[in-house]
């Protein structure tokens, strides 16, 4: 379903704030798996995912998705096949506009909108319906603005947006990050409801070991823009918390070494 | 009398400059400058086409096209060439005035004795009153030319608002609403929203040139100098509105545009004829703006302190 091949990407090239944030990723991802990438902070996981999403376009490799090469694709033209969660449950829905104007948007995800009348009756009946299986009483607040929510209620809803028009590939920013830990385990849970239930393919940013460990098919680990781990299929039914926790001290530690070595070994070179 | 169909009549008109600033101001969230140049363009491009004989509404029609040019250059500069945003609306603003002066010819076009857009209204007001010069209006006689202008900028707003109130209620006119909000959800959401802004700006800065089109052939004359000040009293209008109607749904903000437009007219009339310097009117606006944009929060701190703080 998505392949990417050799992806790399440097933020301030020439300057001594230059990143290497991707050095050349290589990664398949079949159709209706659900994957968690996790990884230390600036190992370059939500780079990855903001590259297929198309916030900015990556200086060499190719991204290919449900068999159309999205390389080049501007981000608005990639929603088409995207759907999105953010951190921020702030950013997935317009504050000051109602639940179903918000919702009325999703439901043409990278289609044409014409000059239809956006909210007609049976709409908004659907609409109701569907936020009705969330069962957080929201069916009633239809024409409430979204601001007037909380962080847990607006992001459940932005999943919902995401997942309105079944996405080619569903994109999970650390989405429950932001929220408070009943909140988070709610909206959890509803991810891998949705994913499940609609046998979506799925690539899920997390700093939650225990997120990583429950909800994907597959984890993958990043460290400094490369992907050191991949557990799938056997490996991955065996992983614990523990597992992940000791892979991360492995790859620390490696770093540690690196360094060490070359401080150990390179008078003897000179 | 004449002071009030005059301020109802100057009211509707730049209603329509109001309308078109809701859109870049408030729906699209971009502080457009260019607003003060294409009203020129509106009134300069209708004047010039009405005096070489061309039929009203055809040069009241190209004067909303060139607004809509003038707009979709600002949005352009500001997408395209990632210009700032005040700084793309000084730069068509500027560079209109060069232009408005080269559709006329000189500073200043009068439209002494051509058709206007009022001259249909005006017939069937005179076959329907028995052709009469001046009408009765409670117990006043205005006359039949000025209820015409007022009847047909009336009309014209209604349009126009009527329309509004809907294209935004569609599923085009919805994206451009959250475009303007929150422009990342809009993108994960398909639309592309540069593009957004290029329309949105076009369509605004179209109706700014059609209260430009409407004001000289009410005024009978278009001056290169008169939009200036136009965007802070469109804004006076808007914030009045918003105080009137609240900011809720964009049916309510349309209403609240047009009657704050007709609201801050009326004012405007009363103060002159209390013996206000028409010179200060722009300095009066300019307070008037700053007042209503940091009152409300001076006032909100003074109620929480004398009420101790059960608001906070």
């Amino acid at each position: 379903m998505l392949k990417i091949r050799s992806l790399t990407k440097t933020f301030f090239p020439g300057t001594p704030n230059e990143v290497r944030a991707l050095r050349g990723i290589d990664l398949d991802l079949a159709d209706g798996c659900f994957a968690a990438i996790i990884g230390t902070n600036g190992s370059g996981k939500s780079t990855l995912l903001n590259a297929v999403a198309g916030t900015f376009l990556p200086d060499t490799g190719t991204l290919e998705l449900d068999g159309h090469t999205i390389t080049d694709w501007p981000e608005h033209r990639r929603a088409t096949l995207v759907g999105r969660v953010f951190q921020n449950p702030f950013a997935g829905t317009a504050a000051e506009m109602s639940i179903a104007e918000n919702i009325v948007l999703a439901t043409r995800r990278g289609q044409p909108r014409g000059l239809g009348f956006a909210l007609s009756h049976k709409t908004r009946d659907e609409i109701a319906d569907r936020i009705r299986s969330l069962k957080m009483g929201l069916e009633d607040r239809l024409e409430n603005p979204i601001g007037t929510l909380s962080g847990g209620q607006r992001q459940a809803l932005t999943l919902l947006m995401a997942t309105w028009l079944r996405p080619k590939l569903l994109l999970l920013d650390e989405h429950t990050a932001a929220l408070d830990p009943k909140s988070a385990a709610q909206v959890a849970v509803l991810t891998k409801e949705i994913v499940t239930r609609e046998k979506l393919t799925a690539l899920m940013v997390t700093h939650s070991m225990q997120q990583a460990v429950q909800l994907p098919d597959r984890i993958i680990m990043m460290h400094h823009g490369n992907i050191v781990e991949d557990y799938s299929g056997e490996r991955r039914a065996r992983v614990r918390t523990d597992d992940l926790m000791h892979a991360f001290d492995r790859v620390r530690r490696r770093d540690l070494f690196d360094s060490t070595v070359a401080e150990t070994v390179l008078p003897q070179y000179a | 009398m004449t002071l009030v169909i005059g301020a109802f009549t100057i009211g509707f008109i730049l209603s329509l400059l109001a309308l078109g600033m809701l859109i870049s101001f408030r729906i699209q969230r971009y502080c457009d400058i260019t607003v003060d140049g294409s009203i020129t363009l509106g009134a300069s491009t209708a004047a010039v086409l009405l005096v070489h004989g061309w039929s009203p509404w055809a040069a009241t029609l190209v004067a909303c096209l060139a607004g809509s040019a003038a707009g979709a250059v600002t949005g352009l500069l500001h997408t395209k060439f990632r210009i700032q945003e005040l700084l793309s609306g000084i730069l068509t603003m500027t560079a209109l005035y060069s232009i408005n002066l080269r559709v006329m010819g000189r500073s200043n076009v009068p439209l002494l004795d051509v058709p206007t857009l009022a001259d249909g209204p005006e017939k069937l007001l005179r076959k329907l009153a028995g052709g009469a010069e001046a009408l009765n209006v409670a117990g006043w006689a205005v006359p039949t030319r000025d209820l015409a202008m007022l009847l047909t900028v009336f009309v014209a707003v209604a349009a126009v608002a009527i329309a509004l109130r809907f294209f935004l209620l569609t599923h085009l006119g919805t994206i451009i609403r959250a475009a303007g909000e929150n422009a990342q959800m809009a993108r994960a959401q398909g639309a592309d929203d540069k593009r957004m802004l290029v329309f949105g700006l076009a369509v605004s800065n179209a109706l700014v040139a059609l209260a430009g089109a409407m004001l000289a052939q009410y005024q009978g004359f278009a001056d290169v100098q008169m939009g200036i000040g136009m965007m802070v009293w469109g804004l006076a209008s808007i914030i009045i509105g918003e105080a009137l109607t609240g900011k809720c749904s964009p049916g309510m903000a349309i209403v609240g545009a047009i009657m704050g437009t007709i609201l801050f007219r009326l004012l405007i009339a009363i103060a002159l004829r209390w013996g206000l310097d028409p010179n200060d009117l722009k300095l009066v606006t300019a307070a008037f703006v700053f007042a209503a944009l940091v009152l409300p929060s001076w006032f909100g701190r003074l109620g929480r302190r004398i009420f101790g703080g059960r608001h906070a």
